[in-house]
């Protein structure tokens, strides 16, 4: 809260963001005080991001005013921003991967802090203030997410910093290393900086945050103190209606294997990718499987496996095995004549084509289901497929000849999953399913997953978002380094737990009972 | 074969590496920016053209250079504004540069063709040129293969040492988080692709003002497109570039040598032996995945813009 007696840090007034077609920002008020950790909530496009780029300066206001210090300012570029001494840290990271931690550093901060190597006993003398362990001379690639967002920190700490905003900062981070990092927070804090921390997740903001901001549509919908009010009513302040969004489900056994995946180890041709090592799982018809993990530990390399995207050799095939036919070596269409079913983490360019229409984007998944006859699509088939799956899955869409990139990100994920879905799969593999989803679809996607396990089909569903995980999966393991904790029931398990199997705290694989020698994946 | 021979093959092969090292330094530095330009074979012949025309016409070999240059880098600016400024496919813009820059040195030169020009003569160093097998390499050539020497120390010192080659270099990589820096984006991949064009303008004028002082139609043979190969197969490494020039200016000479001892290799095939070799070898040096990741520029060729 501003006193009377000093300005505050930061003040906007009145600030909009007009872009073609959709207002992102509609007179946002918003004020920092100095050594004030404020929250920024809101749902995905509430208009966070908006407002941070024009904090930052990577974007104009159309109209509204920025008072720093008390003094109306006009942020041109990142360069004044930074001048000011506002740092930023980004959701995806703004690091080079093939420089040094030094040399990274050193781009940041212009010609007078030095060379690289003149900037190292500083970076480790930083790194050390805020317990942040770092060594300058490392390149960025070889690092893990969570010492890259360190960099990113310590790169905005290393100036004469002010302001420190962060985007979804802990959606990278096991729990404990989120821990880890608000206790640096505080400190810096404590020292007198403001911070502006942007998320979505309410346990974080209540134990970190003494205010916060709440956006919904582009609009302030409400400030408040964290700790002062119950879960419902900030989600009530994000979404508008909470009603039915914290609904949760029974946890099921599952009947008979339906999917195995047998020791399957995976090496990497990118050498800046990730390899698979002894993977083994399991999942049941009529059950939910979640894998948690944070991004870049395997999971995309385990979805292509399991979607046919990437193959194994012949000899390997029954590494995967789909109600006990040997699928490893198979091409994507075969495995789904056999009864799988994927979900992409990525939906337009991978789920979707974003210039095709709605039919057409149905056609290209279910042409299996008697869409094609002798070589001819069906075109009215195809038309009553995307309409059944508009209508069952509430698609807000004027009609099936829209493109698929006209749709918003959840009610594309609605209808990508529909698709799947109506195509009755044995096994279904879905990637991040609610990622970026407004908190409405969320839960109608969570729904449809839900009565698709009760319908007896087996589910592999893989997320950062532990939340997520904990509500619908029946049982639960995490991915680290290209390896498979052991799964769990849900129900006995606690998040703490998953974030030390995040982590890589978890024992390792037992010797293979079957003497086929995978090939070891080489490590980096 | 004696010493005489050998220390005549290092001169030649430095002669004949020399063009293809200048305009593949100039592409370095503009494709480690992220802008992949393939107009090389264009803006070498301008330069050429106009710095054959210019020397011819003024009697100065000098300005000659310096106006090969400006007409490179004027081919270059062209290539800015469609492919930065206007944000146009990169690829497409560079081969239109090309197709546009023969066009248009055919067309400029028609008059000049043939015509005799006494170009720049090697000047070799007192005592120093005298050392065997590598003095006339190194300390006999004429003024503008000093001039390559020393830019190619600039272009290695740069990349390598300074804080402007972390620019380049940054901006290579991802033009999105060094714009989020504050860096000039738009601003360093102009001055990487003009700086590029100055480089092949250069190198033309070196064809026409020393190598062989005389203007004739194509006279760059397709260098400009060795050069676009050789730093991608040099892994975008400064000494390899310089390794890779001089490597197709040897093979350029053991085929001449070959044919002059009587060789019974088809003339034909021998041509073939510089491209061949060239790329072989540094085929054979970028197979380290993990170093070649590290030093090409992920976001080459993609068009960027500012983000609003």
């Amino acid at each position: 809260m501003p006193t009377p007696t000093s300005p505050p840090r930061l003040q906007l007034t009145a600030i909009s963001k007009q872009y073609p077609g959709c207002l992102a920002n509609d007179r946002i008020d918003l004020s920092i005080a100095p050594g004030e950790i404020r929250a920024l909530l809101g749902e995905n496009g509430a208009g966070k991001s908006t407002l941070m780029k024009i904090i930052y300066g990577v974007t104009q206001p159309s109209s509204g005013e920025l008072r720093w210090h008390g003094e109306v300012m006009k942020m041109r570029d990142p360069a004044m921003a930074r001048g000011l001494g506002i740092g930023m840290v980004f959701q995806h990271f703004s690091l080079f991967e093939t420089l040094t931690v030094a040399e990274n550093i050193a781009l940041a901060m212009g010609t007078a802090a030095g060379t690289p190597k003149q900037l190292e006993p500083q970076i480790r003398e930083v790194s050390q203030r805020y317990g942040m362990a770092l060594e300058p001379s490392r390149l960025v690639h070889s690092l893990s997410i969570g010492e890259r967002q360190r960099v990113e920190i310590v790169r905005c700490l290393m100036q004469d910093i002010k302001l420190l905003i962060l985007d979804e900062p802990t959606s990278v981070l096991t729990p404990q290393e989120a821990d880890e990092l608000f206790v640096t927070l505080r400190r810096l804090a404590a020292e007198g900086c403001s911070i502006l921390f942007i998320s979505h997740k309410l346990g974080e903001v209540r134990a970190l945050c003494q205010s916060a901001t709440v956006l919904r549509g582009g609009r302030v919908s409400g400030h408040c103190v964290p700790a002062e009010c119950s879960d419902l009513e900030l989600a009530r302040l994000m979404v508008g209606d909470a009603e039915g969004l914290e609904s949760s489900y029974p946890k099921v056994s599952g009947g008979l294997p339906r999917l195995r995946v047998d020791d399957l180890s995976w090496h990497n041709p990118d050498p800046f990718g990730c390899s698979l090592s002894q993977i083994r799982l399991e999942v049941r018809s009529g059950e939910i499987v979640g894998i948690a993990g944070v991004a870049g530990n395997g999971q995309d390399e385990l979805l292509a496996l399991l979607s046919g995207e990437t193959r194994l050799a012949r000899g390997e095939q029954a590494r995967v095995s789909l109600d006990g036919a040997p699928i490893a070596h198979l091409y994507p269409d075969a495995r789904r004549t056999l009864g799988l079913a994927f979900v992409p983490a990525e939906r337009l360019g991978h789920g979707a084509v974003p210039d095709l229409s709605l039919s057409d984007n149905a056609l290209l998944t279910a042409f299996q289901q008697g869409l094609v006859s002798r070589g001819l699509v069906q075109r009215g088939k195809v038309r009553e497929l995307a309409d059944e799956i508009i209508r069952r899955f509430a698609v807000k869409t004027p009609n099936a000849n829209a493109a698929a990139r006209s749709l918003s990100g959840g009610n594309l994920q609605k209808f990508i999953l529909g698709r799947e879905i109506l195509q009755n799969p044995k096994l279904l593999v879905a990637a991040h399913p609610t990622w970026g989803v407004d908190v409405g679809a969320a839960a109608a996607i969570h729904r449809a997953l839900i009565a698709l396990r009760d319908a007896g089909a087996a589910i592999l569903v893989i997320s950062e978002d532990l939340d997520e995980l904990f509500q619908i999966s029946d049982r639960i393991g995490a991915l680290c380094s290209g390896k498979l904790s052991p799964l769990a029931a849900t129900a006995h398990t606690e998040a703490v737990e998953v974030g030390r199997w995040m982590a890589g705290e978890f024992a390792p694989v037992a010797p293979s009972h079957s003497p086929a020698a995978a090939p070891a994946a080489a490590p980096l | 074969m004696d010493l005489d021979l050998l220390s005549n093959i290092l001169y030649a092969m430095v002669r004949t590496g020399t063009p293809l090292l200048l305009v593949a330094l100039g592409e370095l530095i503009c494709e480690k920016s992220g802008v992949l330009n393939l107009g090389q074979e264009g803006m070498m012949l301008f330069g050429a053209v106009i710095g054959f025309i210019v020397a011819l016409a003024t009697g100065n070999l000098w300005l000659g250079v310096l106006l090969a240059m400006a007409a490179g880098m004027l081919l270059s600016m062209l290539f800015a504004a469609v492919a930065l400024g206007f944000n146009a496919n990169q690829v497409a813009t560079g081969l239109a540069l090309t197709i546009f820059g023969v066009g248009l040195s055919t067309f400029v030169g028609a008059a000049w063709v043939g015509k005799p020009l006494s170009g720049f003569e090697p000047i070799a160093i007192p005592l120093l040129s005298e050392i065997p097998l590598i003095g006339r390499m190194l300390f006999a050539q004429d003024v503008l293969i000093y001039l390559s020497f020393a830019l190619f120390a600039l272009v290695a010192w740069v990349l390598l040492k300074s804080r402007i080659g972390l620019i380049i270099q940054a901006v290579g990589e991802s033009p999105d988080a060094a714009s989020a820096m504050g860096l000039p984006v738009l601003r360093v991949r102009t001055l990487a692709v003009l700086f590029g064009g100055a480089m092949a303008g250069l190198a033309g004028g070196y064809l026409s003002l020393a190598y062989t002082p005389m203007w004739a139609e194509n006279m760059t043979a397709g260098r400009g497109w060795i050069a676009l190969a050789l730093v991608v197969f040099a892994s975008w490494r400064v000494f390899r570039v310089l390794l890779g020039a001089y490597l197709f200016g040897l093979a350029s000479i053991l085929h001449l040598v070959a044919q002059g001892i009587g060789l019974s290799i088809p003339s034909n095939l021998l041509a073939m032996l510089p491209y061949v070799a060239t790329i072989v070898v540094l085929v054979l040096l970028s197979r380290d995945a993990i170093k070649t990741r590290l030093y090409a520029p992920v976001s080459l060729g993609q068009p960027w813009q500012p983000g609003h």
